[in-house]
């Protein structure tokens, strides 16, 4: 088994413990925790992809910026432990087969597809900083530019929120 | 044996590097504290610590026997998982920042090219921030699980004041890119090299790139954010003591106290270090590169020492005056007389002497700082990072970009 291989399986089985933890945490900020430990080992995947910007974009700004408030909002508000609710019966019912369901398809679509996954990864290509920025800003502006403009009106709509209050 | 070597020389090196770097980076974290108390007390006219071995030169080590002797209680409401977590988090994102950053150039050792440094990532100065990002949850984990109010608020404010100064820290470094055009600190250092212009080719002045421009702005912006983000005088309001007792860190004794010091004393160092990379030309010498006789100056400072050292040895009667000091003299003018007599030894450490002198520099400006600025008010802070600090370090990538594209030859 390759070292990368033994690496890939480690920051997966890192990422789907995570992911468990998050939703079996009682505690918010122990859920928020969990996503943490998510975070970083998908910014781990993708080194191992060769995309070493993406994997420390991500820590920046997911792992760092969004959890920090994420964090941030639930020490401000102390939030408490989550009541343990019943599930619904529905959930009960349907929840486990239908999770298996989705991930068996998913599973298939890839064995079926008859070739392997397309991959960066290989020796010594690392996406270059440069071709993602050409990409972004030349080939991508439009789209770009339209997301930022509707982070903007939602930090807009925050702050009439707000103001609403006073 | 040789196969062997060669084979895994990559990793020997590397855990020999990082043995070498923690080890001298834990030294210097204790020796910090000395300094810091030795200058403060000098500052408001005291002696600072004295009575431990000479000098005061032992008190390190006195501190570090008491933490580890000392009782570790546990508050009983704490949170048992983030209460453990958080001192780990903060020394070990400290400690791991120093991983990427270049001391001097590459050189050889026994046949084998290695970098200066522990690890030489093309986006290192990406990796530092995604640390810096990170490290905030090492002090507002630590607030919020010793579940304690003087905590607790300790914590927000820190994660307040981390999150608003990271936008002006990442920000003022912008136009230092735009001038390399590239995320490797070796590669930035190497772009404020000139053959004859010396320092004035550091970004901090910025002459003699065709297309450079001053930085002066942008350290500044740096700088000051960057204490921010240290929590340091006059930004220490995440443990203002006589608001908050002493903030995230109240609850925390012993070992784990001192994690969180050694935490911080580290991210000093490394934060100087940036500095120093960033916009004083890391491991490179102020003088042209043509001016061979100045390779000899570290040679000469340690000759001078050793000879202050042996000439107020003259005024002592105890022991330790009369043997240790003119001892210690004697050493350090041998070692200086080696390197003199050993060129190749002398050209080795030129880069780590340069890099070191500049960064105590910074760690002296940072305690030089704490022994005479008052803390901001809470309101101050927030409005002096937003208002002010942030909008400068914008308008210095636009004016940084504008002057570029200016010069730029078309």
């Amino acid at each position: 088994m390759s070292a990368e291989l033994i690496i890939f399986f480690v920051l997966a089985a890192l990422a789907v413990l995570g992911a468990l933890s998050l939703i079996l945490q009682r505690h918010p900020i122990h859920s928020a925790l969990s996503l943490i430990v998510v975070m970083v080992a998908l910014a781990g995947l993708y080194l191992l992809q060769g995309s070493e910007f993406v994997a420390a974009v991500q820590i920046i700004v997911y792992g760092g910026a969004i959890m920090v408030l994420f964090i941030f909002v639930i020490m401000l508000l102390n939030a408490g432990e989550e009541e343990h609710t019943n599930f619904s019966k529905l959930a009960n019912i349907a929840g486990i087969p239908l999770a298996v369901a989705v991930a068996g398809f998913i599973a298939a679509a890839i064995l079926h597809s008859g070739q392997p996954l397309p991959s960066t990864a290989g020796e010594g290509t690392l996406t270059s900083t440069k071709a993602l920025s050409m990409m972004l800003f030349r080939d991508f502006v439009y789209p770009f530019e339209l997301t930022s403009f509707l982070i903007l009106v939602a930090i807009l709509g925050a702050i009439v929120l707000a103001q609403r209050e006073r | 044996m040789t196969a062997f070597l060669t084979q895994y020389a990559f990793l020997i090196a590397a855990i020999i590097k990082i043995a070498i770097l923690v080890f001298m980076v834990l030294t210097v974290d204790a020796y910090l504290t000395w300094l810091e108390r030795k200058v403060i007390a000098h500052i408001q006219a005291r002696w600072g610590p004295r009575r431990v071995g000479p000098f005061g030169l032992l008190q390190p080590l006195a501190d570090g026997l008491k933490f580890i002797l000392k009782e570790d209680p546990m508050p009983t409401s704490a949170d048992r998982t983030a209460y453990f977590l958080a001192p780990f988090i903060t020394l070990m994102l400290a400690l791991t920042s120093l991983a990427v950053i270049p001391f001097g150039p590459d050189f050889t050792i026994f046949g084998y090219t290695t970098n200066f440094g522990i690890a030489d990532v093309n986006i290192s100065i990406l990796v530092l921030f995604a640390i810096t990002a990170l490290s905030v949850y090492g002090v507002a984990l630590a607030g919020w699980a010793s579940n304690n109010k003087y905590s607790l608020l300790g914590g927000l404010r820190s994660s307040a004041q981390m999150i608003s100064y990271e936008l002006a820290l990442t920000l003022s470094v912008v136009g230092v890119l735009l001038i390399a055009g590239d995320f490797s600190l070796k590669g930035i250092v190497l772009q404020q090299q000139t053959a004859t212009l010396g320092f004035l080719s550091w970004n901090i002045i910025g002459v003699g790139h065709g297309y450079g421009f001053t930085q002066i702005v942008g350290f500044t912006c740096f700088f000051i954010a960057a204490i921010a983000e240290t929590n340091r005088v006059p930004f220490d309001l995440p443990e203002a003591e006589s608001e908050l007792v002493a903030g995230f860190h109240t609850e925390y004794a012993s070992m784990k106290f001192a994690m969180f010091f050694i935490g911080e004393y580290t991210a000093m160092i490394s934060v100087s270090a940036l500095a120093t990379i960033l916009f004083f030309g890391g491991w490179l010498s102020p003088f042209p590169s043509t001016w061979g006789f100045t390779e000899y100056l570290p040679t000469l400072l340690l000759a001078l020492l050793g000879a202050y050292a042996i000439y107020i040895s003259i005024g002592y009667e105890t022991t330790f005056g009369r043997i240790l000091i003119p001892g210690v003299g004697s050493a350090l003018i041998v070692v200086g007389l080696v390197l003199a007599l050993i060129p190749d030894l002398n050209h080795f450490i030129q880069g780590p002497f340069w890099f070191v002198a500049k960064v105590f520099v910074f760690l002296f400006f940072y305690i030089w700082m704490r022994g005479t600025l008052p803390r901001f008010r809470y309101d101050q802070l927030m409005a002096f990072g937003w208002k002010f600090l942030l909008p400068v370090s914008i308008a210095n990538v636009v004016v940084t970009s504008a002057v570029m594209l200016w010069r730029m030859p078309r």
